[in-house]
């Protein structure tokens, strides 16, 4: 909101306390939605799958159709639940920030868009949310907009999701036609048809693309920790629990169509195992807690699409699993790293340490959502973990390589968990920018309960599993799934790994600051990669724009006509010489005497107007040639058009008077090439025209259209023809015209006085005016 | 400076030539004419007016903003096909009554004559916004 008016303080202070009661508002809507979803999921644990539909476009056979089976309704809860808790958050964030209308505006308008992805029954539908996703994190990522790295952050979200959405409206039009309907259900049930289909690779190539942009794989992910340009609440609303998890839940939602052939396994076993590593690495080398949390969650995203790759039961469960844990505890860490941004005026590593005694409840949330980072304890996502690394060991292709990779992913994971949970609360004290103390109830109470949560479905993870997981992993697999989740798996393979794993992260973490210089040798390297290429990309396209507008917006009116004729003369011309036409001319020419004089007018008056050396001249001879044409118009019965066109030209004389009056007599003419050119061009131009119209006579009217209008106009109470179709059986046709003319003058007369108001600067289009007036 | 003629003759020609410009939009449904031609007149008549007097004084004799008459058209227009909605059937359907006038003559009113008007208003407002921005320059 502009601050235009400065209102009086208990005005002031009635607007806060009425903004933060909005994200109250939104918080308690969110928490309404949650409990709805939540009554929905016995029923979803039941088998059943909700499928609501609402008429849309009845004409086009377009509805709203709904699909919330056990998947959906994991993210719809997920969704709301974690919203619910950062609109609470956001309020004591912004807290007596003017903005927070729109920012909750913005947020909601995202969940909304979020909620309508997952719940999306069709294809195009589910399109149509995502793309809406894309928009909303636009506005979102761009919040600060008056600083430029926010607004660079958001385009670079926006173009490199919606390339990636460009791909997969691609892919899903594909898939739609393969199955036979956009309907969902019916798509989900072609799985067998579509992957034997030959355009299969493309389609999955297609899809793929989408959802590796949209979160943020390998070598697509740097948008995602550009994206910490925004307020951390979004952060830790979009960039954890939601949006980058957009991806997944469209391969999770596609894999019983298109997963488990060979080609999906390579894909995102691949793909996710190199984002996995990269993400991890990458992580290390920074120092503010959002970045090293986004690139954390690079890696976490890996992971995942690794899981999804594998596809088999224990696969997916992991993959459920680590999902739900990783949207609570990485939700938790960003909403942590933006307090201690908030309380402390700084969120670098290396300037945070021993905050335990002054933040104690802070200390506390961290910690536990650190230890679930890290893969710890008695909590959920040591449930995930198990379960990554046990579908891995049963992995059927590259299993050394993978585990390799999923031991050095954990160790990483623990480092940053380390690094956000530890460093800053722990060890010696650092004096931050700041006095530091706990923050408000507002900002500790959602990150506090994320945090207990997945202490609490650790713990007792039955009902989590039966309830939620198993329809879920019901839905990607596409046959019910048994789940039972257990904290215990007993000593296994799977626990030892998990265990070099913490010794890597712990290790990794006391050489952390030798680790950071000796990896950042490698940053030249940067300038070969993805992120480097996106802006390469985009310097090439900003190039090549100016350099075709500047080609076909060059400001010469005469290049403007010359463009706009040639294409009519090829578009038009090529079909009229190359296809067989009906003959021209019927009949024989019966031309009357005062006809005769009337053409003879209209080629006098045409050749005085190009030949003459004054403009008033010209002008009036363009006007005889107008009325002439109306005369004719009388002659062969067209009282409408004649008077209209009486009107124009009269009105069209009045202004090339008044645009022509003030103008210095014309000094040069062109050299005799370029007449010789607009000659060829003109003369071109009024052939064609002659050849059309000789053409439409030979055409015969439709047979009864002349008793269908008679008829229908008296119907229309009306007996003008003309007039009746104008205003009632095209009257959308003339509104949309009128609307076309009223945006002419408006642009014509903002041209006029756009020159007035800079008198003293040179108007570049004066001497173009000048070579493009009629000769 | 403009002819004393053609002043006094202006004096005269403006309220005929919008009359007739009424004229034109009223009997547009039955005959020719209609909203778009009788926009065209009025707007010439003003244009007359500011050719024999100057633009100021078509303004004055206007007596709103020309730009304001563009917007008030396509409401006006916009707003035509409204009542059609209102009753459930598609945009612009023309709805129909008639009056009674005092001798028996029957009139038929409907919502397509209120689309012309804004078709006359918004052709009027579109032409002066231009001569009469061409015209002070």
């Amino acid at each position: 909101m502009p601050q235009t008016s400065t209102p009086s303080p208990s005005a002031e202070a009635r607007t806060v306390s009425r903004r933060s009661g909005l994200s109250a508002a939104g918080a308690v809507l969110c928490a309404l939605l949650a409990v709805g979803f939540g009554v929905l999921v016995p029923g979803s644990a039941a088998g059943r799958i909700l499928r609501p539909r609402l008429s849309w476009v009845p004409s086009l056979d377009l509805d709203l159709t709904f699909h919330l089976d056990g998947l959906s309704l994991l993210f719809a809860l997920l969704i709301t639940g974690v919203g619910a808790l950062i609109l609470i958050y956001s309020g004591g964030y912004l807290e007596g920030d003017p903005r927070l209308g729109r920012f909750c505006g913005f947020l909601l308008f995202f969940m909304a868009s979020m909620l309508g992805l997952v719940t999306a029954g069709n294809l195009l539908l589910l399109f149509v949310f995502w793309e809406l996703t894309s928009i909303s994190s636009f506005l979102l990522i761009g919040f600060d907009h008056e600083r430029e790295e926010a607004r660079d952050a958001a385009l670079q979200a926006l173009l490199v999701t919606g390339a990636g959405g460009l791909a997969l409206l691609a892919g899903l039009v594909l898939l739609g036609l393969i199955a036979g309907s956009f309907d969902l259900g019916t798509v989900l049930a072609q799985g067998e048809t579509v992957r034997a289909h030959p355009h299969y690779p493309a389609v999955l190539a297609l899809i793929l693309l989408g959802a590796f942009t949209k979160s943020a794989q390998f070598p697509f992910h740097f948008w995602l920790p550009g994206a910490m340009e925004a307020p951390t609440p979004v952060s830790a609303y979009l960039h954890s629990a939601t949006m980058v998890k957009a991806g997944l839940y469209l391969l999770a939602r596609l894999h019983p169509v298109l997963g488990g052939t060979e080609p999906w396994m390579a894909a995102l076993g691949t793909v996710g195992a190199v984002t996995m590593v990269v993400g991890g690495v990458l992580a290390l080398l920074q120092t503010d807690l959002k970045r090293l949390l986004a690139y954390s969650t690079v890696s976490a995203l890996g992971t995942l699409t690794l899981l999804l790759g594998l596809g088999t039961r224990y696969a997916v469960t992991g993959f459920l699993v680590f999902l739900t844990a990783h949207a609570l505890y990485k939700a938790a860490l960003f909403m942590t790293a933006g307090i201690l941004d908030h309380e402390t005026g700084t969120r670098d590593v290396e300037r945070l340490g021993g905050l335990r005694r002054a933040m104690p409840l802070t200390t506390g949330v961290a910690v536990t959502a650190a230890l679930s980072l890290a893969g710890l304890g008695p909590l959920l996502s040591f449930i995930g973990k198990e379960l990554f690394l046990e579908a891995l060991l049963a992995a059927p292709q590259a299993r050394t390589l993978l585990i390799a990779a999923a031991v050095l992913a954990g160790g990483l994971f623990a480092t940053v968990a380390l690094l956000v949970g530890y460093r800053p609360f722990f060890g010696p004290f650092r004096e931050p920018p700041r006095a530091a103390h706990d923050p408000p109830r507002a900002l500790w109470l959602g990150p506090l309960l994320l945090a207990l949560l997945g202490v609490v479905l650790g713990l007792a993870p039955g009902p989590l599993g039966e309830g939620i997981i198993a329809p879920a992993a019901g839905a990607v697999l596409g046959q019910p799934a048994p789940v039972y989740l257990a904290l215990w798996h007993g000593f296994n393979p799977a626990l030892a790994l998990s265990a070099a794993s913490l010794l890597f992260g712990l290790a990794f973490f006391l050489a952390w600051e030798q680790l950071r210089r000796a990896l950042s040798h490698g940053e030249p390297l940067a300038r070969w990669g993805p992120a480097a290429g996106y802006r390469a990309a985009v310097a090439v396209l900003l190039r090549s724009a100016s350099a075709v507008t500047r080609l076909l917006q060059n400001g010469y009116l005469r290049t403007y006509l010359m463009m706009t004729l040639g294409t009519v003369v090829i578009l038009v011309g090529y079909p009229l010489v190359t296809r067989s036409l009906p003959p021209w001319t019927t009949g024989q020419l019966d031309l009357r005497l005062h006809e005769g004089i009337l053409c003879f007018l209209i080629l006098a008056a045409a050749l005085t107007a190009v030949m003459t050396r004054s403009r008033l001249t010209a002008i009036v001879a363009l006007g005889v040639v107008g009325y002439a044409i109306a005369l004719i118009f009388i002659l062969f019965g067209a009282p409408d058009l004649a008077m209209t066109q009486f009107l124009i030209e009269t009105l069209t004389v009045i202004f090339l008077v008044l645009v022509f009056y003030r103008m210095p007599p014309l000094m040069r003419r062109s050299s005799p090439g370029s007449r010789l050119r607009d000659a060829l061009v003109a003369g071109t131009v009024g052939c064609l025209m002659t050849a059309l119209v000789l053409l439409a006579i030979g055409i015969p009217t439709h047979p009864g259209s002349r008793e269908f209008y008679a008829r229908e106009s008296l119907a229309a109470h009306g007996r003008n023809v003309v007039n009746v179709i104008l205003v009632d059986f095209r009257s959308l046709d003339t509104l949309g015209e009128i609307t076309v003319l009223a945006a002419a003058a408006l642009g014509v007369y903002a041209l006029l006085k756009l020159r007035k108001e800079e008198p003293g600067k040179e108007v570049p289009g004066e001497e173009r005016t000048e070579e493009a007036c009629p000769r | 400076m403009p002819s004393l003629i053609l002043r006094t003759a202006t004096r005269y020609l403006i309220a005929l030539l919008l009359l007739f410009s009424v004229f034109l939009l009223l009997r547009g449904h039955n005959h020719p004419g209609g909203g778009f031609a009788g926009g065209l007149v009025a707007a010439g008549a003003f244009a007359l007016y500011s050719i024999a007097f100057d633009p100021g004084a078509a303004r004055e004799l206007l007596r709103v903003d020309p730009r304001s008459l563009i917007g008030a058209g396509l409401l006006t227009a916009l707003g035509s096909g409204l009542p059609a909605v209102l009753r459930g059937q598609p945009f612009l359907t023309g709805q129909w009554t008639y009056l009674e006038l005092a001798g028996g003559t029957r009139v038929d009113v409907g919502t397509p004559l209120l689309f012309d008007v804004g078709v006359y208003l918004a052709v009027l407002g579109m032409t002066l916004t231009i001569i009469l921005a061409l015209a002070e320059e």
